[in-house]
């Protein structure tokens, strides 16, 4: 079984999220993590591995410091690395699925697995682009998977409850929170990390051409939202303080 | 040219949802400014009676695509269908609902047209002729205004609950336009639908959320919650220590690493505030913080707080919700 993960460097949950000069987002001196949803689907990736035998390949799309995140999961068990620098100033994830579709289609692969979305932007559409690009049916937001000769058995979040959804392989699959609970790497793991094969490519490595990955989003702006101003304290015992509660939400607020 | 402002509408239970409303009501105004026509798309089996009554939010067309293999959501099926036809029309906009199955279906769609999409939107605009989208980045600590200058259609999926609802106009219908489509080969088969047993409103959609973390200390008491919120007709949510613990499932968790909300309510009880929940329920209209820990930093954002043991002040507060809303 030859898996291949898309996996993307974030910032940490707990990063203050600042503006810079320029009126974007300030990325000076914030810790960086590998995406938490990525973190379940190299897991997944390892285990399918370790019951069905294999290899797992990550593949990134960003600049050098991206090296870390792939390291790390490297040093979780994964097999090797492709990471693609585009060197371009404004990407969308059109440009990323582009890119990642392309690195992804030069590799031997029977699953893609991914995060469902990034907790950076949030879009949620990378993995589901990369799908459609590579022609490869797509089940989001999974909670289990199961291999079976020549197809994956995925169980989803659905609104409401869940849902459970065979497809035949190659197929993608993103990870949602509850498929299982990421490894540490051990220290061996980590020895062994920088040793494994990690490629850098850029676009011209691919054959893709600065046209073909050009995004079609343009961002205006970038704004922090207006803090929100600390509320009432409501004092008394117990039996006050919730009675000025209700007063409050009916004829304060208005919203009861 | 691309013209027409698109509306994906969703059904669930042979319903409309209301996040469906929201975004015709919105659609409504950017037509009339740009005197495109407002249509939305209907996907289903058995759905077509649904279609008529969409005029009265707005819709100048419906256009109705029924099979019995569109019976179930499949990401292939409506895929197809979906894009065949706005390959047809070329609208200069297709608006989904931010659901699980409006992101899922979006994302496959603007690719297959090879357009730009916009997810989680909070709100539009029109600026110089052209549909500019604020949408949040890191959950919510911080957003950016974007815009999609030359693809079409220029695609967006929208938050639930964040834009009103126009006021029905009564006896306005929508033109049905019956479509036939070919879903094509369905490679997701579904094998099994699971359906948790709720009585209570999905936590994206909720207009009232009651949510507990670390301070709730273990999953029995989640039972407090839950009494509450069904005085209030409300969601019941979690914070990521109360997930990680065990004691409520993923679904439920609020945050960065889960759902983001915006509901007008929003009652968190033994939740000490860390950044990242912040950023998935900062955009609450009233926020209720209960907690013995005056310290919290839930307090710093909270509209009503209260410093006091949640096991005491929750039964209470779910007295007094049951006399009020019995009195009125």
């Amino acid at each position: 079984m030859k898996i291949v993960v898309l996996m993307k460097q974030t910032f940490d949950t707990e990063a203050k999220i600042t503006l810079d000069s320029q009126g974007k987002i300030n990325r000076q001196g914030v810790n960086l993590i590998i995406n938490p949803y990525d973190e379940f689907a190299v897991e997944e990736a390892l285990r399918i591995k370790e019951k069905h035998g294999g290899e797992v390949a990550l593949v990134s799309v960003g600049g050098d410091s991206v090296q870390e995140a792939l390291r790390q999961a490297l040093a979780m068990g994964a097999d090797r690395a492709v990471l693609i620098n585009p060197e371009m100033e404004e990407v969308d994830e059109f440009t990323t699925a582009t890119i990642l579709a392309k690195a992804v289609s030069g590799l031997e692969y029977d699953l893609i697995l991914g995060g469902w979305r990034a907790i950076d932007d949030g879009s949620a559409q990378v993995a589901g682009r990369v799908a459609e690009i590579l022609d490869l049916p797509v089940v989001n937001q999974v909670t289990k998977i199961e291999i079976e000769a020549g197809k994956a058995v995925a169980t989803r979040d659905i609104e409401g409850g869940s849902e459970v959804v065979e497809v035949p392989l190659p197929a993608v699959l993103t990870a949602q929170k509850g498929l299982n609970e990421p490894r540490y790497p051990t220290m061996k793991g980590i020895m062994q990390a920088k040793k494994k094969p990690m490629e850098k490519k850029n676009l011209a490595d691919l054959g893709l051409s600065d046209d073909q990955v050009a995004p079609k989003v343009k961002v205006l702006e970038y704004f922090l939202p207006k803090p929100r101003a600390a509320g009432k304290i409501l004092e008394g015992e117990v039996p006050e303080a919730v009675a000025a509660l209700v007063k409050a939400l009916r004829e304060e607020a208005k919203v009861i | 040219m691309a013209k027409g402002i698109w509306v994906y509408a969703e059904v669930r239970d042979n319903k409309i949802k209301k996040v469906t409303y929201e975004i015709l009501s919105a659609g409504r105004k950017f037509a009339d400014q740009l005197g495109e026509e407002l249509c939305a798309v209907l996907v289903g089996k058995g759905v077509a009676e649904l279609a008529p009554g969409l005029g009265a939010y707005g819709a100048d067309k419906v256009y109705v695509i029924e099979g019995d293999r569109l019976e179930n959501y499949t990401t292939d099926g409506y895929t197809k269908v979906v894009a065949d036809l706005l390959k047809t029309y070329q609208p200069s906009a297709f608006l989904l609902g931010c659901t699980i199955r409006g992101r899922d279906l979006a994302a496959q769609v603007a690719q297959r047209l090879n357009t730009g999409l916009l997810t989680d939107c909070t709100d539009i605009a029109l600026e110089d002729g052209q549909l500019v989208f604020t949408r949040p980045i890191y959950a919510g600590k911080a957003f950016i205004r974007a815009c999609c200058p030359e693809a079409r259609p220029v695609m967006a999926t929208i938050r639930p609950n964040v834009l009103p609802v126009a006021a029905p106009q009564e006896g306005k219908t929508a033109e049905v336009v019956p479509v036939s489509a070919d879903p094509g080969d369905l490679r997701q088969v579904i094998r099994e639908v699971v359906r948790q047993v709720s009585t209570r409103p999905e936590l994206t959609e909720a207009d009232i959320i009651v949510s507990g973390g670390r301070g709730m200390k273990g999953p029995e008491n989640f039972k407090i919650l839950e009494e509450l919120a069904d005085v209030l007709g409300a969601a019941v949510g979690a914070s990521r220590a109360a997930v990680d613990a065990g004691w409520a499932p993923h679904s439920m968790q609020v945050g960065q690493t889960g759902k983001t909300v915006s509901p007008t309510i929003y009652i968190a009880c033994g939740i000490s505030g860390a950044i990242q929940h912040l950023a998935g329920m900062g955009s609450s209209k009233c926020i209720v913080a209960i907690n013995k820990d005056p310290e919290a930093n839930i307090f710093k954002v909270a509209t009503y707080g209260i410093v006091a043991d949640l096991f005491q002040a929750v039964p209470v507060l779910t007295e007094e919700f049951k006399k009020l809303l019995a009195s009125s």
